[in-house]
C-alpha cells in the first residue's frame, strides 16, 4: 500500500457538474506528484478533495494507512500553498508561520525554534516582523511555503502557487520548490496548467483532462510516449504538429507524403503527430515547409510555416542555422519519432 | 501661489458648513454661562458670562425629578451604561450573526438574512407596546437589562458585517482550517482583527443611537434612579413660578453641553479606526 491512495474518486457538484470521474492513483512517500491539465479539468478539485476542502462524492482516500474521507481538514495533517498565497493579512510573518503550531498546542519555545528554522531555510528571517502587505510577490510565496513547511505535515499540496509571479521569478521559485522538496523529503502534490512547470518539477506526472487521468507516468515517459492525442498536444513546447492521414496495411498516407512500414496493424483514419524538435533538414525530405516566421531564441530557432495544404507547422532547429522568411525547407522525421493516433478516439495506435 | 476662484468658493462653502455645525453649540455654551434671567430677558448669548462654574456645579449636583432623587450626574451614568451596553451587544450579536449567515452555508441563510433586514422597517417605536409587555412580564422594568436588551438586535450592523465578511477571500478560511483553526478560532483570530475598523465604526454609531434613545427609557422607567440624560432634559431644572412650570434655561444649556461629552469622547477615542472603517477596507 502506498502513502496516499485515491480509489475510484468521483466528484459531482450540487449543480450536477461532474468534475472528477472515478479517478484512482497512488503516491509513494516522498514522491513529487504533479497534476497537469487545462483549466476546468478537475485537477484542483482532486487536490482540494485530498485537502478536505471539497466533499468526496464517491470513492476513498487513504493517507498513511488511514481512511480520511470524513476527517476534518484541520485533523488531516496536510499543508497547502494557495494560488493567491492566502497569507493572514493581519499577522506578521512570524505569526503566519506560528499560527498552525499554536493551534496544535506546541509550546512557545518549540514554536520559535521551528519558525526560525523554517525561516532560515527559506531565507525569510529578515522579514519575520513584517506584515504580508509589505512583502514582494516572491517573498510572499516563500512565506506561504514556510507556513507549510514549519508544521512538518504528511503532505504538501500546491495549488498553482507560481501563477501570480512574473516569468523570471516563476522559474527561480520553481527551482527552489524542487530543491526544497528534495531537502525536506515531504510527499507533495503540485497542481499546474503549465506543462513546463509540470515537466520540471514532477517525479510523477498525471495529465488530467475532463476529470479523467489521461496518463500517469514519469515526465520523460509521457513526453516520449504519449498515450493519447490530448497528452501529446498538451505536453511539449512548442506544441506537437498534427496532421490528418490514413493508415492502411502499415502505410500511412498524409497530405503530400507517405510513411511506409509503420509499426501498427491499425487501419483507418488517423492523426499523425510530430514534435517540432524531431525534425531535421534533408535534401529529399518528406515534409515541405514554406517559412512564414522565425523566432530566434538564441539556442534554438522556432520556424513557423505552412505545408502544401496551408496547414500551420512548426520546426525547431539549432540556433546557429540561418533561415530566411519565405524560404522553402525540406524536412525529415528523425529516427521514426512520430506518433499515430486513432482520429476518432484519440488513442495512440503505433 | 495663486488662489483660484474655485478654491475660494469651495472654502466659503466649507466654512459655512462648519459654522452651521459649530454656532449652535457655541450659543448653547455661551448661554450656559449666564443666569436664567439674563437669557429670558435678553435672548440667547454669544459672549461668555460670569456664571460658568456656578451653573455647571448646580447641574451636576442638584437633585431633580419629581421626588428629588436623581442628579444629572446619575443620569449621565445611566445613559452611559445604556449606550455602552447597547453598542457592545449590538456589535457582538451582529458580528456573530453575520458570521453565521456568511460562513455556514445552510439553505435558509438568505431568507433569514432578509428577515433580519426587514426588521429595519419595524423600529422600536412601532413595536413599543408589545416590547413593553414582554419586558414588564419578565420583570425587567426599572433595570439596566430592561433598558438595554430590547435594543441589542441590529439589522444595519448585521448587514454591514455581512457585506464585509463576503469580501474576505475563501482561501483565508481554507488556509486557516488546514492550520487547525475551528469555526470559533477563525472568528476570533481572523474575522475580529480583520474587521476592527468596522467594529469601531459600528460601535460609534450604535453608541450614539443608544445614548439618544428617548421613548423607550421614558416608557419603561418609573423609578428616577434609571432616568437617562435625554429624558431628563425635559424634566429637570424646572422652577415653579406662580403655578407655572418655567425652565431654568441657563442650567439647561449647561446640561446640554455636558450631555454631549460622552458621545464626543467615544468618537474622539475611536475616530482613528472609525475613519479608516468608513473609507477603506483593510485586507
Amino acid at each position: 500500500m502506498s502513502f496516499l491512495d485515491l480509489k475510484n474518486i468521483t466528484k459531482i457538484y450540487p449543480n450536477g457538474t461532474k468534475a472528477v470521474h472515478e479517478t484512482s492513483l497512488s503516491i509513494d512517500e516522498g514522491e513529487f506528484m504533479v497534476f497537469v491539465g487545462p483549466s476546468g479539468c478537475g485537477k484542483s478539485t482532486l487536490l482540494r478533495m485530498v485537502a478536505g476542502l471539497e466533499e468526496i462524492t464517491e470513492g476513498e482516500i487513504t493517507l498513511d494507512g488511514n481512511l480520511i474521507n470524513e476527517v476534518d481538514p484541520s485533523e488531516r495533517d496536510i499543508a497547502m500553498v494557495f494560488q493567491n498565497y492566502a497569507l493572514y493579512p493581519h499577522m506578521n510573518v512570524y505569526n503566519n508561520l506560528a499560527y498552525g503550531l499554536k493551534n496544535r498546542g506546541i509550546d512557545k519555545q518549540a514554536i520559535e525554534q521551528k519558525v526560525n528554522d523554517a525561516a532560515k531555510l527559506l531565507q525569510i528571517s529578515d522579514y519575520l516582523q513584517r506584515k504580508p502587505s509589505m512583502l514582494s510577490g516572491g517573498q510572499r510565496q516563500r512565506v506561504a511555503m514556510g507556513r507549510a513547511i514549519v508544521r512538518n505535515p504528511k503532505i504538501f499540496l500546491f495549488d498553482e502557487p507560481l501563477s501570480n509571479l512574473d516569468a523570471k521569478l516563476r522559474i527561480q521559485m520553481r527551482l527552489e520548490i524542487k530543491k526544497l522538496q528534495q531537502k525536506v523529503g515531504v510527499t507533495s502534490i503540485f497542481v499546474t496548467h503549465d506543462q513546463t512547470e509540470a515537466m520540471t518539477l514532477a517525479d510523477k506526472l498525471a495529465v488530467i483532462n475532463n476529470g479523467v487521468i489521461e496518463q500517469l507516468s514519469t515526465p520523460i515517459e509521457i513526453y516520449n510516449n504519449p498515450k493519447s492525442l490530448f497528452v501529446a498536444g498538451f505536453i511539449g513546447s512548442p506544441q506537437m504538429n498534427f496532421m490528418e492521414g490514413e493508415l492502411k496495411n502499415k502505410t500511412l498516407s498524409a497530405e503530400g507524403f507517405e510513411i511506409k512500414n509503420v509499426k501498427s496493424d491499425y487501419n483507418g483514419e488517423v492523426t499523425l503527430g510530430i514534435r517540432p524538435e524531431h525534425l531535421s533538414q534533408s535534401d529529399n525530405g518528406l515534409i515541405n515547409l514554406t517559412v512564414d516566421l522565425v523566432e530566434q531564441l538564441g539556442s534554438d530557432n522556432l520556424v513557423y510555416g505552412q505545408l502544401k495544404d496551408k496547414k500551420d507547422f512548426c520546426y525547431r532547429c539549432p540556433g546557429n542555422l540561418t533561415i530566411k522568411k519565405g524560404s522553402k525547407l525540406s524536412l525529415n522525421i528523425d529516427n521514426d519519432n512520430y506518433f499515430i493516433f486513432d482520429k476518432s478516439s484519440g488513442k495512440r495506435v503505433n | 501661489m495663486k488662489i483660484k476662484p474655485l478654491q475660494i468658493s469651495a472654502h466659503i462653502i466649507l466654512i459655512l458648513g462648519v459654522l452651521l455645525m459649530v454656532v449652535p453649540i457655541w450659543i448653547s455654551f455661551a448661554s450656559s454661562t449666564h443666569d436664567t434671567v439674563t437669557i429670558l430677558t435678553e435672548g440667547m448669548k454669544f459672549n461668555i458670562g460670569e456664571h460658568l462654574s456656578r451653573n455647571y456645579n448646580e447641574v451636576l449636583n442638584e437633585k431633580g425629578g419629581w421626588s428629588e432623587e436623581v442628579t444629572a450626574a446619575k443620569m449621565f451614568i445611566n445613559s452611559f451604561i445604556m449606550a455602552l451596553g447597547i453598542a457592545t451587544l449590538k456589535v457582538i450579536i451582529s458580528a456573530m450573526s453575520a458570521y453565521a449567515l456568511v460562513y455556514y452555508r445552510f439553505k435558509l441563510a438568505v431568507p433569514i438574512f432578509w428577515l433580519i433586514f426587514i426588521t429595519l422597517l419595524v423600529p422600536l417605536e412601532v413595536r413599543i407596546f408589545p416590547t413593553y409587555k414582554i419586558v414588564s412580564d419578565l420583570g425587567l422594568t426599572n433595570s439596566y437589562t430592561g433598558l438595554i436588551l430590547p435594543l441589542v438586535a441590529s439589522a444595519t450592523a448585521t448587514f454591514f458585517f455581512r457585506q464585509f465578511y463576503r469580501t474576505i477571500p475563501d482561501e483565508l478560511l481554507e488556509s486557516a482550517k488546514l492550520d487547525g483553526a475551528n469555526s470559533w478560532r477563525f472568528f476570533v483570530d481572523f474575522l475580529i482583527p480583520l474587521s476592527k475598523t468596522m467594529i469601531a465604526a459600528m460601535f460609534i454609531f450604535m453608541f450614539v443611537y443608544g445614548y439618544s434613545q428617548y421613548l423607550w427609557p421614558l416608557i419603561m422607567t418609573t423609578s428616577e434612579k434609571y432616568w437617562t440624560v435625554v429624558m431628563g432634559m425635559k424634566i429637570i431644572f424646572t422652577e415653579s413660578y406662580e403655578g407655572v412650570a418655567l425652565p431654568r434655561t441657563a442650567e439647561r444649556f449647561a446640561y446640554i453641553i455636558l450631555s454631549m461629552i460622552p458621545p464626543v469622547l467615544v468618537v474622539v477615542i475611536l475616530q482613528k479606526w472609525f475613519i479608516k472603517g468608513l473609507i477603506q477596507t483593510e485586507k
